[in-house]
């Protein structure tokens, strides 16, 4: 059997979803950026995978996928900044708990 | 025959540990599961003719992300959360909601019938990206790289102790 | 069965590169002791051995019969796989470096076209290994070493990176062979002077402070730290640590040869494998020079010195390198 498209896809899709998972039920706000790690790097393997099988001979997809992991950087400085502020204000790092908005 | 053979062993490197991340109650062992998920996705740029993408990726995630994750959970107080509670009440429906989101991309990515294009891929993979950066996609990355810039300021502002 | 061959190919590369790391660390450490003690007017080792030359044959050996001891409380999983990310680390650097030429064929286990990425990617992988073994030690000083070599790395990660684009920008090209290649007439740090020469300094540096050693081992610092995060490894994984510091020491050393100095290439008599040697040699001699010379910095002055100094040097080298390569070529 040959590798094909598909099979990339739906290795991606498997990410994407145990990504989803840990975004939708972890309680650390750490843990959620790690999940949305995992929701990222899936995003850029269809990218990549598009890429070669779609449009063979443009290197577009990479482009994009390197550009996911540059804001993907971004994101995770400015995130784990928040969560070191809010630990600060609040001594917790559990989403749940920081509610101080919540009437 | 080969192939299909790196690409379970690859897919199985990927997506094992991520299980490991999104499960584990050791936040630590959580974050380190990253470094093998992050790995396994550049093998599968490799095997994609990704050469570049793939050493950016180990460089940027398993080795600077990775490390800032690890050192944010250290520096958080019983950030590896053994004696606290790590999933909230909607656990049962999370998993209900990301399981069907799997079986629905995972039927239609199958169902629909890509354009798919035989061709090979530029031969120097580096060069061509590089190519492509400053040509067709200098705005992307302009942008990019001020998004970069905002990003940094905002984080040292954020992070920063106030006086 | 390509693929097995294949397999196999690899498996036997493996031994062979982690045969040569082991014996090229004993040679070092053993070069490091006799050198320490000179510059310290001291004798060293010279008891096991014709001038003490099976000493770390002996100390190997004692290492790897001692109890491995896992502190009460220690995560023990992690505590056992830290030192092998390090170790592995170390070894996977060594993929890409071309020890020489003998004939056409040129002595490198692979040469792949985003060479020096790939080093740097497999570099930066060792604080991973360094970060959680501090953690898993369960031992306060063990993770302050670790959040200190965290710190340090990941900062000096980015001058390392832009002496690399330097050279890259230079060869107009990422595989090992095609730089060494590219510095047929003549070597990089004379290219573009003064900015070739600035790179390579900034490398320099930049490596040394990524392999921990002094003047940038605050992560170890024995008088502060008790050996920070090693303090609580014994036996084989302490070793481990070891095999991984110097054997990216040596790697850091042999990837400046390659990248400014020339790599294989020298006057004809001499073979190359041995000018590759004997370049890789001096410069581990120069790192070594500086470690028994210099004291200590204080975290402080070593970020300043990263994020003040390096940084903006690094991305002026780069401007003045294009600057170079469009108008005087």
């Amino acid at each position: 059997m040959e590798v094909g498209l598909t099979h990339y896809l739906a290795v991606s899709a498997l990410l994407f979803c145990l990504g989803l998972f840990g975004v939708l039920t972890r309680r650390n706000a750490v843990a959620i950026l790690m999940g949305i790690e995992l929701i990222l790097n899936a995003a850029n393997i269809n990218f990549v995978a598009f890429n070669k099988y779609v449009s063979p001979g443009a290197v577009s997809g990479q482009i994009f996928a390197l550009v996911v992991i540059t804001l993907a950087a971004c994101e995770a400085a400015v995130g784990l900044a928040l969560v070191m502020a809010a630990y600060r204000g609040l001594e917790t790092a559990y989403v749940d708990e920081i509610n101080l908005m919540k009437w | 025959m080969g192939k299909l053979a790196v690409f379970i062993i690859l897919s199985c490197v990927t997506l094992i540990p991520a299980v490991i991340v999104v499960t584990s109650r050791n936040m630590v062992r959580a974050a380190l599961s990253l470094v093998p998920t992050f790995l396994g996705v550049t093998g599968l740029y490799v095997t994609l003719d990704a050469e570049f993408v793939a050493g950016i990726q180990v460089l940027i995630y398993a080795g600077a992300i990775t490390v800032l994750i690890l050192f944010v959970i250290m520096l958080t107080e019983g950030g590896t959360g053994l004696r606290v509670r790590q999933m909230n009440a909607q656990t049962k429906l999370g998993a209900l909601v990301a399981f069907g989101m799997a079986v629905v991309l995972i039927a239609f990515t199958t169902a629909t019938r890509w354009p798919v294009k035989a061709g090979t891929m530029p031969r120097y993979n580096a060069a061509a990206v590089g190519n492509a950066f400053l040509t067709s996609y200098a705005l992307v990355f302009e942008v990019t790289s001020l998004v970069l810039l905002v990003s940094l300021i905002g984080a040292i502002i954020i992070a920063r102790r106030e006086e | 069965m390509n693929w097995l061959i294949e397999i196999g190919k690899a498996a036997a590369l493996c031994v062979v590169v982690f045969t040569f790391i082991a014996i090229s660390v004993m040679v070092m450490v053993y070069a490091e002791r006799k050198l320490s003690a000179w510059m310290q007017a001291r004798i060293g080792p010279r008891h096991v051995g014709p001038q003490g030359l099976l000493q770390l044959i002996a100390d190997t050996v004692k290492l790897l019969q001692k109890e491995n001891i896992v502190p009460r409380q220690a995560d023990y999983l992690v505590f056992s796989t830290a030192p092998l990310i390090v170790a592995v680390a170390a070894l996977l650097d060594y993929v890409v470096i071309p020890l020489g030429k003998v004939g056409d064929t040129v002595l490198i286990v692979r040469d792949i076209n985003i060479g020096v990425l790939y080093f740097a990617a497999m570099a930066s992988l060792t604080v991973i290994g360094i970060l959680t073994g501090g953690w898993a030690s369960n031992n306060k000083y063990s993770l302050l070493g670790g959040l200190r070599s965290a710190a340090q790395m990941v900062s000096y990660e980015i001058p390392l990176g832009l002496s690399i684009i330097c050279v890259a920008m230079l060869a107009s090209t990422l595989s090992t062979v095609g730089i060494v290649e590219a510095q047929r007439g003549r070597w990089f740090i004379f290219q573009a002077f003064p900015f070739g020469f600035f790179a390579f300094v900034v490398f320099i540096i930049a490596s040394t402070a990524e392999t921990n050693r002094v003047p940038f081992d605050l992560p170890e610092a024995e008088s502060e730290l008790i050996a920070g995060y090693q303090s609580e490894y014994t036996g084989m994984r302490f070793s481990l640590f070891q095999l991984g510091e110097y054997g990216e020491l040596f790697g850091m050393s042999a990837m400046a040869v390659v990248m400014f100095l020339g790599g294989w290439s020298g006057p004809r008599p001499v073979p190359p494998l041995l000018w590759f040697f004997i370049k890789t040699y001096a410069l581990v001699f120069v790192m070594i020079w500086v470690r028994w010379t210099y004291p200590r910095f204080r975290i402080d002055q070593l970020l300043n010195l990263s994020w003040k100094f390096l940084l903006p040097v690094g991305l002026v080298n780069i401007l003045g390198i294009g600057a170079w390569l469009i108008l005087l070529r």
